[in-house]
């Protein structure tokens, strides 16, 4: 869009872009431990089926992603590919850390080798809490995200006028 | 220039380390495929390094270690209620049965025993999580040959199961539900009923998979006579679960071994298959869970009424002691060593997953197959990476 790269956009085409790209994320589905299960349970299932939010979890790559739902334990040998993953996502890219153990290490909170949080790594939007969550938790991590795609106005984030926001703790 | 084999797989570790994953590499023999460590086909994050002479593996190298979270020493410092809600992480599919081999452990240290109906209500959990394990199986086997449709029904007909675990234990995946002495509850109003609806299901789910999976002429040209285990190589490789009834081995802990579960008073069968192929391991999984939901259907029939819970100490002190208990769990056996100092945790704890023992084979078995086979291969010897790095 050549309008936001100026740095101008009038209001409702700013709503339009939003709404389009509200219900088309492409969300990368970064499954580690047990959290990824219900992830699956989240985006694959028919009874939680996360297509009807216009979400599509099954992009090839993540260069083709917007989203990407970091689940399960972060274990030091893991946090360099988690890293390069996020710096292969084109912007603007949101990030879900989906349950105790992305959150702050969760049951490891002691362990040698697990990473206390996600959040050390790349920025995080929305927190999921849970040991692990419900599906209906990640959805409901999914919908505020989408409220957030909203309200965001892209030209003054290109500008680079717009601070990054709170992230968004589900719960 | 040529590198030697340690100088080749040296430069693929400091590429993965660096995040540069699924790197392939073209030297003077072959090429270098580099699957992981976040692969579709690995339940977690494996990785796999396959050394190719053009479509077909010369050798195969498994890393693991990237779901490493330090049980065994975490075990040290929690006390005996607080390592049940850890060791619920191992194998995430089939929680439950994680916990009972550890609390039969630490029974057997303070010479406790549960009650009648606490052995019998653990029973009828430990059937349960096998089955919510072993569909899921069904339906990635055929995720991962291509084919999305049974992920879909293996995820909708689990979701009885787990509601039904759910409803007795509270938590969907993680229960925490076993305790030293008995159980946390009794079961809810109704819930017998409710679960042999369940089961009815579930047995319609194995003959629909029987149908769509393990009669597709696809399936079975990609899995029969490919990735063959002698019984004599399973044996010494230490495999356990269906890999080794798969290979034609009669060998189930729980009919041979049994302990502190009720499986010596209920009708049910040992399943093997003489081919030792990928798809006999498949095969024997999916019989396992016909059994299973016949066990519990036994059981809810047969439930004896009574205490859940035995005489305990509120502060639980274990004696001095060493104990190893080991059960037949979805993946294979899964023992734990407890090692007590008569403190209120343990002094230290080994555990023996099967993950860990079955895909030791990969190496092996996977010297000689084409490129495609890596994954049928992977996905029938069925292994969950919280299982093999702990």
């Amino acid at each position: 869009m050549g309008l936001v790269e100026s740095g101008k956009m009038p209001k409702p085409l700013t709503k339009l872009l939003n709404l389009s790209r509200k219900y088309s994320i492409w969300a990368y589905q970064w499954g580690l431990a047990c959290c990824a299960i219900e992830m699956g349970a989240a985006f694959a299932s028919p009874r939680y089926d996360v297509m009807r939010l216009g979400v599509i979890p099954f992009p090839a790559s993540p260069r083709q992603a917007d989203l990407v739902v970091i689940s399960g334990t972060v274990t030091d040998k893991i946090v360099p590919a988690i890293k390069r993953l996020y710096e292969q996502m084109p912007d603007p890219k949101y990030v879900i850390s989906m349950g105790s153990c992305t959150n702050c290490g969760g049951p490891y909170w002691d362990s040698y080798s697990v990473t206390k949080g996600v959040d050390q790594i790349i920025p995080v939007d929305v927190y999921v809490p849970g040991c692990p969550p419900r599906p209906e938790a990640l959805l409901e991590g999914v919908v505020l995200l989408q409220e957030r795609i909203q309200n965001e106005d892209m030209a003054a984030r290109w500008r680079g006028e717009q601070d990054r926001q709170e992230p968004i703790i589900v719960g | 220039m040529t590198l030697t084999d340690a100088q080749q797989l040296g430069y693929i570790n400091a590429q993965a380390a660096d995040g540069r994953v699924n790197v392939e590499l073209e030297t003077d023999d072959g090429m270098v495929l580099n699957m992981g460590p976040q692969h579709p086909a690995t339940h977690g994050t494996l990785r796999l390094v396959a050394r190719l002479d053009g479509e077909q593996v010369t050798s195969a190298d498994v890393m693991c270690g990237y779901m490493h979270r330090g049980y065994e020493k975490l075990c040290e410092v929690r006390s005996y209620p607080q390592v049940t809600t850890l060791v619920n992480r191992i194998d995430w599919l089939g929680s439950f049965a994680n916990e009972v081999p550890f609390i039969l452990a630490a029974e057997q240290l303070m010479e406790v025993e549960a009650p009648p109906r606490a052995q019998w209500i653990r029973t009828l959990l430990f059937e349960l999580s096998r089955i919510a394990n072993v569909s899921l199986f069904i339906g990635d086997l055929a995720l991962q040959l291509g084919a999305q449709t049974p992920a879909f029904y293996a995820f909708r007909d689990r979701e009885f199961v787990l509601n039904q675990i759910e409803s007795v234990t509270g938590g969907r995946f993680h229960p925490n539900f076993d305790r030293i002495g008995g159980l946390k509850d009794d079961l809810p109003k109704g819930w017998i009923a409710e679960t042999k609806a369940a089961m009815v299901r579930l047995r319609a789910f194995c003959d629909e998979m029987e149908g769509l999976v393990y009669g597709n002429e696809i399936f079975q040209s990609r899995t029969r006579g490919v990735g063959i285990i002698p019984a004599a190589v399973a044996q010494s490789y230490g495999l356990s679960g269906a890999n080794l009834r798969g290979s034609g081995v009669d060998w189930d802990l729980r009919r041979d071994a049994n302990v502190g579960l009720v499986y010596d008073q209920l009708d049910w069968k040992v399943w093997t298959h003489p081919d030792g192929d990928s798809y006999s391991r498949c095969w024997v999984r999916l019989q396992e869970v016909r059994e299973a939901t016949t066990i519990v259907d036994q059981i809810c029939d047969g439930l004896p009424s009574g205490a859940i819970m035995a005489k305990v100490p509120r502060i639980i002190k274990v004696p001095a002691g060493e104990a190893y208990i080991a059960t037949e769990n979805p993946l294979g056996q899964m023992g734990y060593y407890v090692v007590s100092k008569g403190d209120t945790g343990p002094f230290r704890v080994k555990i023996r997953s099967a993950s860990f023992n079955n895909i030791s084979i990969a190496p092996w078995l996977l010297r000689g197959v084409y490129v495609p086979d890596i994954i049928t291969i992977l996905a029938s010897l069925y292994f969950i990476l919280g299982d093999i790095d702990r």
